[in-house]
């Protein structure tokens, strides 16, 4: 699925439209802890998260997470929006919340990147 | 960037030679279309024109396009262009006999021209408008300073995109000789990073410069993948833990990567303690960022072959992990 079909989806507001918006998304992955992400995310995925902080931006990039869209139409810190801009990574932000957006996604067919994990 | 609203072109939609567009052909369209926005005109356009002046007779303007092959002038008087003469307007004239006529008498006044220091986007934009070929170029003063022609702006993002790949592949194909250019009998690339306590907007930054180092020396994307993991747990780790930051250090042998983590202080009591998913000793203040789930170190021994704590309070700790490359795939393969 292209980004720029997730952003209609999500209805969503580029927050650095300056960056590559032009890229495919494969699934996606929804999460508030960065471990998590870490932990069960697989490459090429969107990520949604309610975190607006600079190691959002780290954690999409360790884990070759291709957007971040926050949920509840959260407005990231000015420091997080730099980093983003400055490692070409697309930041979204969407009104609505994160069950709502992972239902809008899923349905429109964008399969879940999260891996199952063994708990210990 | 954001590129302009337009209908992809069928090339655009289909792809070279009419298969379907790769992940490949989707990167380098928009490389191109970012370098329609990042080269200017002054950079691609031909500089030595041939111009007419008004004055001159459409018979001696005819030879100059013949000589030199090319199908329209720039008309020029006293360094400012006028207008434009083109090989439809010498047909008009010799419809009626008139080749001995002035140029400004046959010629275009009204100029379609683009502005030197404006991106190539803008010419590209206004050939598909005004359904021309060649553009006159002009400078702040109305000055003409060159033409622009579509095969101009072609070979511009050519030249350039040949620059990028280059670069990148020279520096790739440095890195990832390293292993077999320098010979010894262990050869070790130590990579090291000082952590500072408590400085989250720096946090990753050093496990990102790792990454781009392990890619450059044609490390196995998912094995960089998961080193990477693990050294980003360990770089928070020293950042939110530690009282006085510490250093972060990768050792890269062809056969192997060493990660580690020490800090002097304050030490953990319990090493058993801190591998039990969910255990965490971490601030509240840590925990709304994202951190601190009692996940780490958990998270961490998934991604390496082994991983070794040592701590003691009071002293400090040290985290040492490995993962093991089959097949020497750093420094040989360039799939990366």
């Amino acid at each position: 699925m292209l980004l720029k079909d997730i952003v209609r989806l999500v209805e969503g507001t580029p927050l650095n439209p300056e960056v590559d918006m032009d890229i495919k998304i494969r699934g996606g992955c929804g999460a508030d802890l960065m471990s998590d992400v870490l932990a069960s995310s697989q490459p090429k995925a969107v990520l949604l998260t309610g975190l607006t902080n600079p190691q959002v931006v780290r954690t999409a990039q360790i884990a070759e997470i291709r957007a971040i869209i926050l949920v509840r139409g959260k407005q990231p810190q000015a420091e997080t929006l730099a980093i983003a801009t400055q490692e070409n990574m697309p930041l979204i932000t969407s009104p609505f919340g994160m069950f709502e957006l992972c239902g809008r996604l899923h349905s429109a067919g964008l399969p879940s990147f999260e891996s199952h994990v063994p708990s210990s | 960037m954001c590129p302009p609203a337009r209908t992809p072109t069928e090339q655009e939609k289909h792809g070279r030679h009419g298969r379907p567009i790769t992940d490949q052909d989707a990167h380098d369209i928009s490389r191109v279309e970012e370098l329609s926005y990042d080269l200017k005109i002054r950079e691609v356009m031909t500089a030595e024109v041939k111009t007419a002046t008004p004055e001159m007779p459409l018979s001696k303007v005819l030879e100059i396009l013949r000589l030199n092959r090319i199908s329209g002038l720039p008309v020029v008087e006293h360094d400012k262009l006028v207008g434009v003469l083109s090989l439809e307007d010498i047909v008009r004239a010799l419809q009626r006999n008139e080749l001995s006529a002035p140029t400004s008498q046959y010629m275009t006044p009204d100029v379609v021209t683009v502005a030197s220091y404006d991106s190539i986007v803008t010419a590209i934009r206004t050939f598909t408008e005004k359904q021309l070929g060649r553009l006159p170029v002009v400078d702040e003063n109305h000055r003409l300073v060159g033409m622009i022609t579509k095969g101009d702006i072609t070979r511009g993002i050519l030249v350039a995109l040949q620059k990028d790949y280059k670069e990148e592949q020279v520096r790739r194909y440095r890195a990832s000789h390293l292993f077999e250019d320098i010979i010894s009998d262990r050869t070790t690339l130590v990579l090291r990073y000082t952590i500072k306590a408590g400085d989250f907007t720096q946090g990753g930054k050093a496990s990102s410069y790792i990454k781009r180092a392990l890619l450059r020396l044609g490390a196995d994307p998912r094995i960089t993948r998961r080193c990477c993991i693990a050294v980003y747990e360990a770089e928070m780790n020293l950042i939110i833990h530690t009282t006085n930051g510490g250093i972060l250090k990768l050792e890269v042998e062809p056969h192997r990567i060493t990660m580690s983590a020490a800090d002097d202080g304050p030490g953990i009591a319990d090493t058993e303690m801190v591998f039990q998913p969910g255990y965490s000793t971490a601030t509240e203040h840590v925990r709304e960022m994202g951190f601190g789930a009692g996940m780490g170190l958990v998270n961490m021994k998934r991604c390496v072959d082994e991983i070794k704590l040592e701590s003691s309070v009071g002293k400090g700790t040290k985290l040492i992990m490995r993962i093991f490359i089959p097949d020497q795939t750093v420094g040989v393969s360039r799939d990366g």
